[in-house]
């Protein structure tokens, strides 16, 4: 065999090639099964009237009118599930003292927050239900509406929940001393030259997925079948059969193609729990779907933290101490991960730096507000903007380059693995590298150069350049860590690969997707493993009846743990097929390569025989080694060791129209290093979603309620997605060091851009003028903020929250009729 | 969201669609591109007893010359405004404002007459209407009007279209002289409404600008002129200086509102801003 031979005989490796998502004609086109496309023999519809008021006790419910009402067939109360419907769990106890209210589906005597359910409509159409909402009259009695964190934790606050003592549900520390990863915090602050402190605020966020909520559930008998736009069609069914008494195993949960999430479908929805209790009574199917509207008001929402951060450190700017003390908005109640959130941020805070002491102390606070859970980094970007943030703050005061005073903090390449003061034990990667190449791609020098002469000539558009470094734990999760943390499941991963008797493969997964790509990268990664073309292979997935076990998708975790399953399963039908070619090829298993496909008998050209084809003789099974079951499908379960820590430097150069308060991005440069990259396009698409999502948080978005607790940003209008158009083009780039926790070698790569972009876009726009006296501006940046802070000095204060522009368009306001034309 | 339940008519004719009107009962919404009534519709913000879509009324599409001005049909798109030759030639600034509409999607759709009767404060193309002096033809069951632009926009969302009447075409001055135009928008995102925003058409002559016409989005209920500092640039310099100096009037008698993009203060120092880079611009300054 001649070299020449051997290369066309070997097909490129899947694994780095940029292919087209497989699954995108069918995502982008609709041309698929979302839930809301169900249609059902039967079906009934749900509406949802919800409270109009943030906190209010529930003096009388009349739902007579809704009962006449055309098409109505059902009107259910919250007295009326009262003894059914449990509590919506909370699976993350963060400490043993946690207060936990109970987080009821349907309101029965008080409602918490505005949008909470009250009473549920069931119609023959989802219109005849959406008309009879108005018909439902309900009294309320108000009570005082709790919505400041820093007044809520006051002695003598307005209380959420009148049987708890406090608003806060639950304290944790965190303390290196007492753990014994680090130094005594008080003592490093006592000792240090230098401490800068600063009160930070993390807004309050709404994942806003493109495809709403949407459940259906359909009763067979006393089995239920649960379809839902859900992230996590496992942990779905474990608790809602706990929550509904169904049993376990006579509830199917399917999650069919899921339009995004980004946390915010990471949950056990109050609406999940009421279709089953509907159709349940009812023996018929139902389907809720939510409007826009209801999305924004009743999904739950993300970060909103208060953060002080104090940093130590000597006057040659070595640091010597971390101090953190958070408070994190839980909203009216505890959903199922709402109190993890937060603390899975406290071994973040000090980033990619070698602080000898670390504290972190974080109170979760009960407010008159929709829960907060899950929003994309979870934790992690809140952590990674304070540590980035207080970094710039503490080179003004040292009067140091902020990239220098990084630059002598962070963990050398060759110190890895270290272990950080945190009690992480971060795997690898190469900072000074990333961050050389980050400056390169943003030609850093001549920006530097351009602020100045700008400074110089007074330009009323003023240029300034942010620097954020980022760590983050991924690949959720080592499941006795998650143990160690009081986390309610584990964080292991399943995969079964079956070979079907023309040789085509299919490939079942406990991840499930909701728009990352999942079936192309599994692919890639079968392809690779089983020597069989990337086409042969279909990926299945979100179905608890086909994929019985699975933790899902979320935290970063899906290639590097479900990934990671799959190679493992590929790896045992391999060590099957390798009996059965054995037994075929009269040889011994020692003597057969597998290769391309094909194991052959070493030394002997031409006598192979193609794992496909293995798997038609094992269909057959006419001729198979005495002993062995006709099978070579495999099931493996993947449990990391620990996490993966994907890292990375990303810049950003900010125009800042000083005269408007307008910021603009003038250029854009990241480089991640997320590991092994599998597919370089579902790379750089995660990362460029990342930065959009990082950025609009520092530009964009807010969810603002206003003084009586009603969410001022309810539409689109007022709470502001960017679009393509309002991005600056990326340059991303990327440096490779594998994980070595996991065969693929990869990191994670779904949060990286939404951690580290917020900090270098509120650096960027701060160091454009802070000359002029500027040390902080409240995200988002608007140019109404920026403008106060350059002119008036402050943080650029609250936005103006009784109006919003959609009330451009309020009835009260608009002509009882109008002659002309809209 | 779905709209509350309402009644349907589709006319082809102007005389059909008043007559659509007059039957429609107590609360009539005229359809044009919809894009501001239909939203409000599935918000069940608006209700109306009848809808009355426009959409096949031919006779109101286009826009023609006639004599001294141009005329635009108030169901011509955004999309056909911004195509065609007489808007280009002689109201270049109602093309300006038109190609910064929300986004493509809703130009389309969305048109020139439904944008005015709208009258949302924060829309481009009332201050637009107002600096060109436009004039607004209104159609009854008595016949047609013709309303100035200074009367037709009577107050947040309400003009001077009388229930049962009708906006059908839009008259714009061709302008004599040497005119520069602009429209500066200001906003957060692309497709969002103006927080504030200033048309400017600017008469120069000799080195002086002779004449100049302001008008301003959303800084107040309705959209406003800035006569104080159209005032002040009625024969001055065509200098930086002159300009800015001129503009520092424009937030004298506004009134604008506070909503989570600006408060009315920062309104009212935005829109000098604005207007000093508006006629700066529009003065080929």
């Amino acid at each position: 065999m001649t070299a020449v031979e051997e290369r066309t005989g070997a097909p490129t490796p899947e694994i780095g090639k940029a292919r087209r998502r497989k699954e995108d004609a069918r995502l982008i086109t609709g041309k698929t099964t979302w839930t809301d496309n169900m249609v059902l023999p039967g079906m009934l519809h749900l509406a949802v009237v919800r409270s109009p008021v943030a906190h209010a006790r529930i003096t009388s419910v009349d739902v007579e009118a809704v009962r006449q009402a055309p098409g109505v067939v059902a009107v259910y109360t919250g007295r009326d599930l009262a003894e059914e419907q449990g509590s919506l769990p909370c699976a993350w106890p963060v400490t043993p003292e946690m207060v936990n209210p109970g987080h009821p589906s349907i309101a029965v005597d008080q409602v918490n927050h505005v949008g909470e359910a009250v009473a549920v409509i069931v119609a023959r159409s989802k219109v005849a239900a959406q008309d009879a909402v108005e018909l439902a009259d309900i009294d309320y009695e108000p009570l005082p509406v709790v919505l400041d964190m820093e007044e809520a934790v006051k002695d003598g606050a307005d209380l959420v929940h009148d049987h708890t003592e406090s608003n806060t549900s639950y304290h944790f520390v965190f303390d290196a001393g007492e753990m014994g990863t680090g130094g005594d915090t008080e003592q490093a602050f006592a000792e240090a030259d230098v401490v800068v402190s600063r009160r930070l605020v993390q807004q309050r966020l709404i994942p806003a997925f493109m495809e709403p909520r949407s459940v259906v559930v359909q009763p067979q008998g006393d089995n239920y079948t649960l379809w839902s736009s859900t992230q996590i069609p496992h942990i779905l069914r474990v608790m809602a059969a706990m929550v509904t008494g169904i049993p376990e195993h006579k509830l199917r949960v399917v999650a069919p193609d899921v339009g995004g999430g980004f946390g915010g479908k990471l949950q056990v929805n109050p609406e999940e729990i009421l279709c089953l209790l509907i159709a349940r009574r009812l023996g018929k199917p139902v389907k809720w779907t939510e409007t826009r509207s209801e999305s924004l008001m009743t999904g739950h929402h993300g970060r909103d933290q208060v953060q002080y951060v104090d940093v130590a450190a000597d006057r040659e700017g070595n640091l010597k101490g971390l101090r953190v003390r958070l408070l994190a908005d839980m909203g009216a109640y505890l959903r199922l991960v709402t109190p993890g959130v937060p603390i899975l941020g406290a071994f973040m805070f000090i980033g990619i730096y070698k602080f000898p002491a670390y504290r972190f102390e974080c109170d979760g606070v009960f407010t008159n507000k929709v829960p907060t859970d899950a929003y994309r980094g979870a934790g992690r970007p809140e952590a990674t903007f304070a540590i980035e943030r207080i970094m710039d703050e503490l080179a003004v005061e040292l009067g140091m380059d902020p990239l220098e005073l990084r630059r002598k903090n962070w963990i050398q390449a060759s110190e890895f693995p270290f272990t950080t003061a945190a009690g992480l034990e971060y795997d690898s990667g190469d900072y000074e590298t990333a961050t050389q190449q980050a400056l390169d791609l943003l030609g850093y020098d001549a920006l530097r150069a351009e602020q100045q002469r700008r400074r110089e000539s007074n330009d009323p558009v003023q240029l300034g350049i942010g620097i954020s470094t980022f760590t983050e734990m991924c690949g959720l999760a080592p499941s006795r860590v998650l143990g160690s943390l009081s986390y309610g499941a584990g964080g292991w991963e399943q995969a079964s690969i079956r070979m079907l008797p023309t040789g085509k493969v299919e490939v079942v997964t406990g991840s499930t997707p909701h728009g990352q790509g999942h079936e192309t990268a599994w692919s890639q990664l079968v392809a690779d493993q089983l020597g069989v073309p990337f086409e042969d292979i279909e990926v299945l997935h979100g179905d608890t009846a086909i994929s019985s076990r699975g933790m899902d998708t979320y935290g970063s975790r899906s290639l590097v743990v479900g990934g990671s399953a799959v190679v493992k399963a590929a790896d045992k039908v391999i060590a099957k097929a390798r009996k059965v070619a054995a037994h075929l090829l009269e040889a011994s298993e020692d003597d057969l390569d597998f290769s391309a496909g094909s194991f052959s008998v070493r030394g002997t050209p031409g006598s192979g025989v193609s794992i496909q084809e293995i798997a038609l003789a094992t269909f057959a099974s006419h001729n198979f080694p005495e002993g062995m079951e006709p099978s070579i499908d495999a099931d493996a379960t993947f449990d990391p060791e620990n996490f993966s820590f994907p890292h990375g430097t990303h810049l950003c150069a900010m125009e800042v129209d000083t005269e408007t308060g307008f910021v603009k991005i003038r250029k854009y440069a990241c480089v991640d290093d997320v590991g092994t990259i599998v597919n370089p396009l579902i790379v750089e698409g995660q990362v460029h979603g990342g930065l959009a999502q990082g950025i609009a948080q520092a530009l964009y978005e807010e969810a603002v309620y206003d003084a009586d607790g009603n969410l001022t940003t309810g539409t689109f209008v007022d709470y502001l997605v960017p679009a393509a158009s309002d991005l600056p083009h990326f340059d991303t780039g990327n440096t490779v060091h594998a994980a070595p926790g996991n065969p693929i070698g990869a990191k994670g790569v779904g949060e990286a851009g939404c951690i580290a972009s917020t900090p270098a876009v509120v650096n960027a726009a701060i160091d454009a003028v802070r000359h002029l006296g500027v040390t902080d501006i409240r995200m988002p940046l608007t140019p109404e903020r920026v403008w106060r802070a350059i002119h008036a000095g402050g943080d650029g204060g609250d936005r103006a929250s009784a109006r919003t522009n959609a009330q451009a368009v309020d009835s009260s306001d608009a002509p009882s009729t109008a002659g002309g034309a809209q | 969201m779905i709209p509350a339940p309402f009644e349907y008519a589709r006319p082809t004719t102007v005389d059909e669609a008043l007559q659509a009107i007059a039957e429609g009962g107590e609360d009539v919404k005229v359809l044009a591109g919809g894009q501001s009534l239909i939203p409000v519709m599935r918000l069940r913000l608006a209700a109306p007893e009848t809808v009355v879509d426009l959409g096949r009324v031919t006779e109101l599409r286009g826009v023609r010359e006639e004599d001294d001005a141009i005329v635009v049909g108030a169901m011509t798109t955004h999309s056909d405004v911004l195509a065609d030759p007489l808007i280009a030639q002689y109201a270049p600034l109602v093309a300006e404002a038109t190609a910064t509409v929300a986004d493509r999607q809703v130009r389309h759709r969305g048109t020139f007459g439904g944008a005015l009767v709208h009258a949302d404060p924060a829309g481009d193309l009332p201050a637009v209407a107002l600096a060109l002096d436009a004039e607004f033809v209104i159609a009854g069951p008595q016949g047609r009007r013709t309303v100035p632009a200074a009367d037709f926009f009577v107050d947040y969302l309400t003009t001077a279209v009388e229930e049962g009447e009708l906006l059908v075409e839009v008259r714009l001055p061709k302008l004599a002289g040497s005119w520069g135009m602009h429209y500066e928008k200001f906003n957060r995102v692309a497709q969002a409404w103006s927080i504030v925003a200033v048309a400017a058409a600017v008469r120069r002559e000799d080195g002086h600008i002779a004449e100049a016409r302001i008008g301003l989005t959303n800084m107040g209920p309705t959209p406003l002129r800035a006569r104080a500092v159209e005032q002040a640039l009625a024969g001055a310099e065509a200098t930086q200086e002159a300009v800015a100096a001129a503009a520092s009037h424009a937030a004298e008698g506004t009134d604008p509102s506070s909503d989570l993009n600006a408060q009315a203060d920062y309104r009212q120092h935005l829109v000098t801003v604005l207007t000093r880079r508006a006629v700066s611009t529009a003065a080929g300054l």
